[in-house]
């Protein structure tokens, strides 16, 4: 048992802005009362519900494939030592798995979704989630290049593809459904593109990437699966690309949908010397949507390691970057590339980028629908989001870091013109309450009597030299305090959320075949065991409507 | 002078880094007799292995064949080590400044990513030396590597300034990737010198294999080979510059990366 008194509460969900009260928790979650136990004096705090990250890349093949790509990054990585319960491990760009449990605990975060798992590599990223402690986990299936499906829905056979699809997420032991570069993936293995919604992309004839997105969006609807279709719309990172993210939100009306990553697809111009802030277009946009959701995928001048299943887009970059390039062909099912990346203030490019992600943040309206990520570690690592929030919370700071950059760069964006300010209890939103909701986990992201006790404490001034985020005083998980004083000082094993939708049980004799066909391993090995989760907890399906 | 005497050489390697003048140079005999050493994963004392003599100075000789002793001089930023034997491998990686001596061989990883001082090693040494570790962008960044005999793979695998002379033969891959700085090459080397070299000069004083993307440019005696040969001549190694005993073959590659690098190879009157 657990009170934690005297601290100014941000419980957006439950309306509760910067009230002082007391919190009660037992058996790992807030209750009205307790009688005894440890009190925290959390006076002069501020008590925040966990962090929620409803875009990252913390596990699975492609991660790991990416540690191995940047060693010298490693070399000079925050180290973690091995004593007491704590394992050792490396920060960095793409820091080891027990490390990764501890920073985002270490910030105030307690529950994070891996947005891209392929089912042939669901055990890998089972494995590395198991090690990943403290935070509870959820992640996301690779659907929208999956030949199989690709192939019913060339055929128009969406009620096949709908069992399909739940099959493979029974099979894969995950929590929803994740399309990248529809079509394009897969036109990749033939070193093409789907660059264009309503054309067929090489290997079909009549599919486009319009009919995976909205045939996709329909069958997650139809399973009434907690979070809608997580989308990476075609034409990442591509200059001009406005036009096909705004087509892409039309062609969603009236079904749910989640937009990742929004800042790598709200460029305008159409070359690389031309590109600009498309960030005002795809807001507005976005704010006659109020069927979608989205997320930043803000970018952070320095360091970061560009990973994605989006494989031409990788390859382009690395044709500008010259530097390393990692490719993988996952079968039938994906693709991914890795390219190491360091975003410059002096580049033109890369400035949009950043100012890019901050508009978006500031020009959607509506903090419920916008999160903040930043597609880690594409636009930059999680560790950083402190960052984030002080450039949204202090317009000063923002104009400073604007005057740093190129003349040509500020012509371009609109950020300077912005003067809104996040409050905290819109932070509370962005970086809690908003993607716990969107992810349709109900005991996330809020303080309410019967909500997970995962609770961050902050000190209401930043200590020196850090932001007002960055070292949370206490960290409380599932009723256990985890950080204390800004130290990881207890670790515990977080859970893993999955969803059984159901499917026609004689889907698997369909797809057998097919499968014995074309991939390198036993049909038997495919699907995850149940065993390999160590602590899976099963979401309830949403209600029909 | 710190005088540091090896006991006995240990079987597995013995990672050293505490064997600097920017660790030894305030601490008292005492104080260096306790510095850490890891052999494998074990934590030890520098005195589990070596005689110590004397305290607070940046000179320090080490005695005895130190040729499975890592890291020596890692990244040193003055002072000397004079090691009367053999050293292991990542001898004065990653040092700014200082002296390292060896009258032995050393072994891989000599100056890797180094960006300043002098190392000299009499005897032979292995690969990469001068080189960029797995994974980075740039190897040696400044400084002297001197090479009394021969040398492994890789040398000056990404360097970008500074020189490394080998008197003995040298192996593939040398400058590979290479973007700038100078090698010298006192017996040429093996197979596909200056691969993917962007730029940076290469000199050999012998014919050595060029690769089909290496284009002849002209014969002459360069300039800059005067002033690098009154530099090298004060370190004991001399390269030829009249013109009245030869000239440089110049080739410029590697132009399938396309690179702006070149070949200088020497060839005597007569020849």
């Amino acid at each position: 048992m657990l009170r934690i008194t005297g601290g100014r509460v941000y419980d957006p969900a439950n309306g509760v802005d910067g009230v002082v009260k007391d919190l009660c928790i037992e058996d790992g979650r807030v209750v009205k009362n307790v009688e005894s136990g440890r009190t925290i004096n959390a006076s002069g705090m501020m008590v925040f519900p966990g962090g929620v990250d409803v875009h990252t890349h913390v596990a699975g093949g492609a991660l790991n494939f990416a540690r191995g790509l940047v060693p010298e990054n490693q070399r000079v990585a925050r180290k973690f030592l091995h004593g007491g319960d704590r394992r050792s491990g490396i920060g960095g760009m793409t820091p080891t798995t027990f490390a990764t449990g501890y920073l985002y605990a270490g910030m105030g975060w307690t529950t994070v979704n891996e947005a891209a798992v392929p089912v042939l590599s669901a055990k890998h990223t089972h494995e590395e989630l198991h090690d990943t402690p403290i935070v509870d986990k959820s992640c996301l299936l690779l659907m929208a290049n999956n030949e199989i499906v690709l192939d019913l829905l060339e055929a128009g056979d969406l009620e096949r593809a709908r069992h399909v699809v739940a099959w493979m997420i029974s099979a894969a032991k995950v929590y929803g459904v994740k399309a990248v570069n529809p079509g394009g993936v897969a036109a990749w293995k033939w070193g093409k593109n789907a660059s264009a919604l309503h054309e067929s992309f090489e290997g079909y004839s009549s599919l486009t990437p319009a009919k995976i997105v909205s045939g996709l969006a329909q069958i997650v609807d139809d399973l009434q699966l907690p979070h809608p279709l997580h989308l990476h719309c075609n034409n990442l990172g591509v200059p001009g690309n406005v036009a096909t993210t705004i087509e892409t939100m039309q062609l969603l009306e009236g079904r749910r949908a989640h937009l990742a990553h929004l800042q790598f697809h709200a460029y305008g111009g159409d070359s690389w010397t031309t590109m600009r802030s498309g960030a005002a277009a795809v807001a507005e946009a976005f704010n006659a949507h109020p069927n979608l959701t989205t997320d930043a995928g803000a970018v952070l001048f320095g360091d970061a390691v560009t990973i994605t299943a989006d494989g031409p887009w990788q390859h382009l970059l690395y044709q500008l970057t010259g530097r390393k390039w990692g490719n993988l062909d996952v079968e039938n099912e994906t693709g991914c590339g890795i390219v190491p990346y360091v975003y410059k203030d002096h580049n033109i490019v890369n400035a949009v980028q950043w100012a890019v992600g901050l508009e978006l943040l500031l020009l959607i309206d509506d903090p419920w629908r916008v999160f903040l990520t930043t597609d880690h570690p594409n636009g930059g690592c999680f560790w950083r989001y402190p960052e984030i929030v002080q450039l949204l919370m202090d317009v000063d700071f923002r104009k400073e870091q604007i005057k740093k950059l190129p003349a040509a760069a500020r012509e371009r964006i609109v950020l300077a013109d912005l003067d809104r300010q996040y409050s905290l209890y819109e932070i509370a939103i962005i970086t809690s309450a908003g993607p716990a909701r969107s992810l349709g986990l109900s005991r996330k992201g809020h303080l309410g009597a019967g909500a997970d006790a995962d609770v961050a404490i902050y000190p209401e001034q930043p200590d020196e030299g850090g932001f007002l985020f960055s070292y949370p005083r206490y960290v409380i998980k599932a009723g256990a305090v985890v950080v204390e004083e800004g130290d990881v000082t207890a670790v515990t094993e977080g859970r893993e959320f999955i969803v059984q939708p159901g499917y026609d049980s004689g889907i698997a004799d369909f797809i057998r075949p097919l499968f014995e066909q074309a991939y390198t391993m036993s049909f038997e090995n495919y699907p995850v065991e149940i065993e390999r989760l160590k602590r899976p907890e099963q979401i309830t399906l949403r209600p029909a409507e | 002078m710190i005088t540091l005497t090896l006991k006995n050489a240990p079987h597995v390697p013995l990672e050293a880094e505490a064997l600097s003048p920017d660790v030894m140079a305030t601490l008292s005999n005492e104080a260096i007799r306790a510095l850490p050493v890891l052999l494998g994963k074990r934590q030890r004392r520098l005195d589990d292995f070596f005689h110590v003599e004397g305290e607070a100075s940046d000179e320090l000789a080490i005695e005895g064949d130190a040729a499975r002793i890592k890291w020596i001089g890692r990244g040193m930023t003055r002072g000397r080590i004079s090691i009367a034997g053999n050293a292991g491998m990542h001898l004065g990686a990653h040092m700014s400044g200082g002296t390292i001596d060896v009258s032995g061989n050393a072994s891989d990883w000599v100056g890797g990513e180094m960006s300043g001082g002098l190392i000299r090693v009499a005897g032979n040494v292995g690969g990469q030396i001068g080189a960029a570790y797995r994974g980075s962008h740039t190897g040696m960044r400044g400084g002297t590597i001197l090479v009394g005999g021969t040398a492994g793979l890789e040398v000056g695998m990404r360097m970008k300034r500074g020189i490394i002379a080998v008197r003995g033969l040298v192996r593939d891959f040398a400058g590979l990737q290479m973007k700038g700085g100078t090698i010298v090459l006192g017996s040429g080397a093996e197979l596909r010198t200056g691969a993917w070299m962007m730029r940076g000069t290469i000199l050999s004083l012998r014919p050595i294999p060029l690769l089909p993307t290496f284009s002849y440019a002209a014969t002459y005696v360069p300039t800059f080979v005067r002033v690098y040969a009154r530099h090298l001549g004060a370190l004991g190694f001399s390269i030829p510059f009249e013109e009245s005993d030869g000239a440089y073959r110049r080739y410029t590659g590697d132009t399938s990366v396309p690179g702006k690098g070149e070949l200088l190879v020497w060839s005597p009157h007569g020849a």
